[in-house]
């Protein structure tokens, strides 16, 4: 062993202590610090900027740290155009509106397709998954027309069927490994004690899916909160604007000159749920990722 | 398992509801993209047939290819970064202790905010006057003065590819961790009694048991930046002198800004194909990596 060099991390597989090799140790040690520090930078210093006077964020050069604290640039946010408001609840009833749909879609046919012998059953799966090779940024032509038709332009449940057609492939197959999971015995259980299959589902399954419930509705709300080019499209009356969409416009300013400090904390306003939510159900999260990849 | 025949009807119309959704929302719609894109229809009006006349368009158009070949380059480029990276991040915080899991989240946050607002965040650190890389550079005497990011092509893809990666390197990495945690104890253990270093071990037994993770996780990325829109729309508006659209941009600016709908729909029927090949390769591989 004594051919282990620096560039050889010692690793928990090798069944040994960590510390056991000592040099190696501090400079894994070391070189996770630095990534750390490197993937924190850019939150941190937006944070700071977002804190500094408006003035000082205008400065050039600029400040690293600011010299003075400050809530106008958050202030400005607050306020600005219809009120911060407005675009924070059209982004959150988005998002409600969407979670409930994956919901009911990914449950409904996950169990379907878990516990029931249907006829074509792989070509109803495949099709579920259509949203994985017609990718929705082609779709946005015909939605539009459809949408302007049916009123949904500018409307907060248009935006949220788009946001659905995004997170279907992932939620139902997600939904149907969930209940492939639940023990074939306590269905069994359930129906020699006389139940419908409407009252298994209802009373053995559900409450053994919840951990899948939760991710379902997770990875629906970051990809409602954070959808870009639908809202874009879509939501093009200032009354329907989404948070992404309202950066946008922040940005853009007046006269074209971009107001630095009330940009940043536009984007800390729009970050912040998403790390709270990251931080809380993080379990869910990953294990949502690796059971469905297939996203 | 139900397999009476009232019960496949039952299974049925619990399969419906999301079977009708997409249908309605991704197959037909489909459909009509096909349709429009044979005719002249604008945001205005319009809709006459025309045949093929949009895709002889498309095929002519110098600025589409161009969209197109910038699209397929920054694909080219980002994908092998945020596979070495990523495998690389993930070997270093496989092993679960307390300091490398930690490091596994932070890497991991910035794939749940959006890329809206990671864009938005980048084009303030890349701006040439107020921006913290440049003052970074400058303080560090690695430029004598500051950098203008967004005024060539080269510069402003290399600060939309230094956003993205810090904002997607953790999907593939955490993917990478399972695949790695997942290799047998026994298989490093029987390697290390042999006297393979570590290099060797990750060359010989880690890499060639993770490669059907590194094919998907490529294909993920491929997709997604053949697909780029957010990052380019913030940080560049296309620009400079269009170099920078990409072809979801390109689809973006036809459609919805010069409102000529029936060549958008062409070209997003072009988008499709391309996207429909790669979608389906991964489709395959993950339904059999599932059934091992």
């Amino acid at each position: 062993m004594t051919t282990m060099s620096a560039d050889a991390p010692p690793r928990a597989t090798e069944g040994r202590p960590v510390g056991s090799r000592g040099g190696v140790h501090y400079l894994v040690g070391a070189v996770c610090v630095f990534i750390i520090a490197l993937m924190l930078s850019p939150l941190v210093m937006s944070f700071f900027a977002s804190i500094k006077t408006a003035d000082e964020a205008q400065s050039v050069p600029p400040s690293y740290f600011p010299h003075t604290l400050s809530d106008e640039n958050y202030v400005k946010v607050a306020d600005y155009g219809l009120g911060l408001w407005t675009y924070l609840s059209n982004s959150l009833g988005v998002a409600a509106l969407a979670i409930v749909m994956c919901l009911i879609l990914s449950v409904t046919a996950g169990y379907g397709l878990a516990r029931f012998k249907i006829p074509g059953k792989e070509i109803i799966f495949l099709i579920l998954l259509a949203p994985l090779m017609i990718p929705y940024q082609a779709l946005l032509i015909p939605l539009y027309l459809t949408f302007a038709k049916l009123g949904l332009a500018n409307s907060l449940l248009g935006l949220a069927i788009v946001h659905t057609v995004l997170q279907v492939p992932f939620s139902v197959y997600l939904m149907r490994n969930s209940f492939e999971g639940v023990p074939r015995e306590l269905e069994e259980a359930a129906v020699i004690d006389g139940s419908t299959p409407l009252q298994s589902f209802r009373l053995v399954f559900l409450p053994l899916v919840v951990p899948g419930l939760v991710t379902v509705a997770l990875f629906a709300f970051i990809t409602s909160w954070n959808e870009f080019l639908a809202a874009l499209i879509f939501m093009n009356r200032e009354t329907a604007f989404t948070i992404p969409i309202m950066l946008v416009a922040v940005r853009t300013g007046h006269l074209g000159a971009v107001d630095w400090g009330a940009l940043q904390a536009g984007v800390m306003v729009s970050i912040i749920p998403c790390i709270i939510i990251y931080v809380l159900l993080q379990r869910y999260y990953v294990s949502g990722l690796l059971s469905g990849a297939v996203k | 398992m139900h397999s009476s025949a009232s019960a496949k009807l039952v299974g049925f119309l619990f399969v419906l509801p999301a079977l009708a959704f997409v249908l309605f929302f991704v197959i037909w719609p489909f459909v009509q993209l096909v349709g429009t894109s044979f005719t002249n229809q604008s945001l205005l009006g319009g809709g006459g047939f025309v045949g093929l006349a949009n895709y002889q368009r498309a095929f002519g158009d110098a600025q589409f290819r161009k969209a197109l070949w910038f699209t397929l380059k920054y694909t080219v480029i980002i994908t092998p970064i945020l596979i070495v990276l990523g495998f690389g991040l993930a070997l270093l915080t496989a092993p679960n202790t307390p300091l490398r899991q930690f490091t596994r989240a932070v890497i991991f946050l910035p794939v749940v905010i959006g890329l809206g607002a990671s864009s938005l965040l980048w084009y303030w650190l890349f701006d040439e006057q107020v921006g913290l890389v440049n003052k970074l550079l400058v303080d560090l005497h690695v430029i004598a003065h500051p950098l203008v990011w967004f005024t060539s092509a080269d510069m402003a893809l290399w600060a939309v590819i230094i956003s993205v990666t810090w904002k997607v390197v953790g999907f593939g990495m955490i993917l990478f961790v399972a695949g790695i945690q997942a290799v047998g104890k026994e298989i490093n253990e029987a390697a290390m009694i042999d006297g393979a270093s570590y290099l060797q071990r990750v060359w010989r037994i880690t890499l060639p048991l993770n490669l059907p993770i590194i094919l998907l996780v490529t294909l993920v990325s491929a997709i997604g930046s053949m697909l780029a829109f957010d990052q380019l729309y913030i940080m560049t508006g296309g620009g400079p002198r269009g170099q920078t659209f990409t072809s979801v941009y390109w689809i973006y600016q036809n459609s919805f800004i010069k409102f000529q709908l029936g060549y958008g729909a062409a070209l997003s029927v072009i988008l499709t194909v391309i996207i429909f090949l790669a979608a389906a390769l991964q489709i395959y591989l993950t339904s059999r990596s599932a059934a091992k």
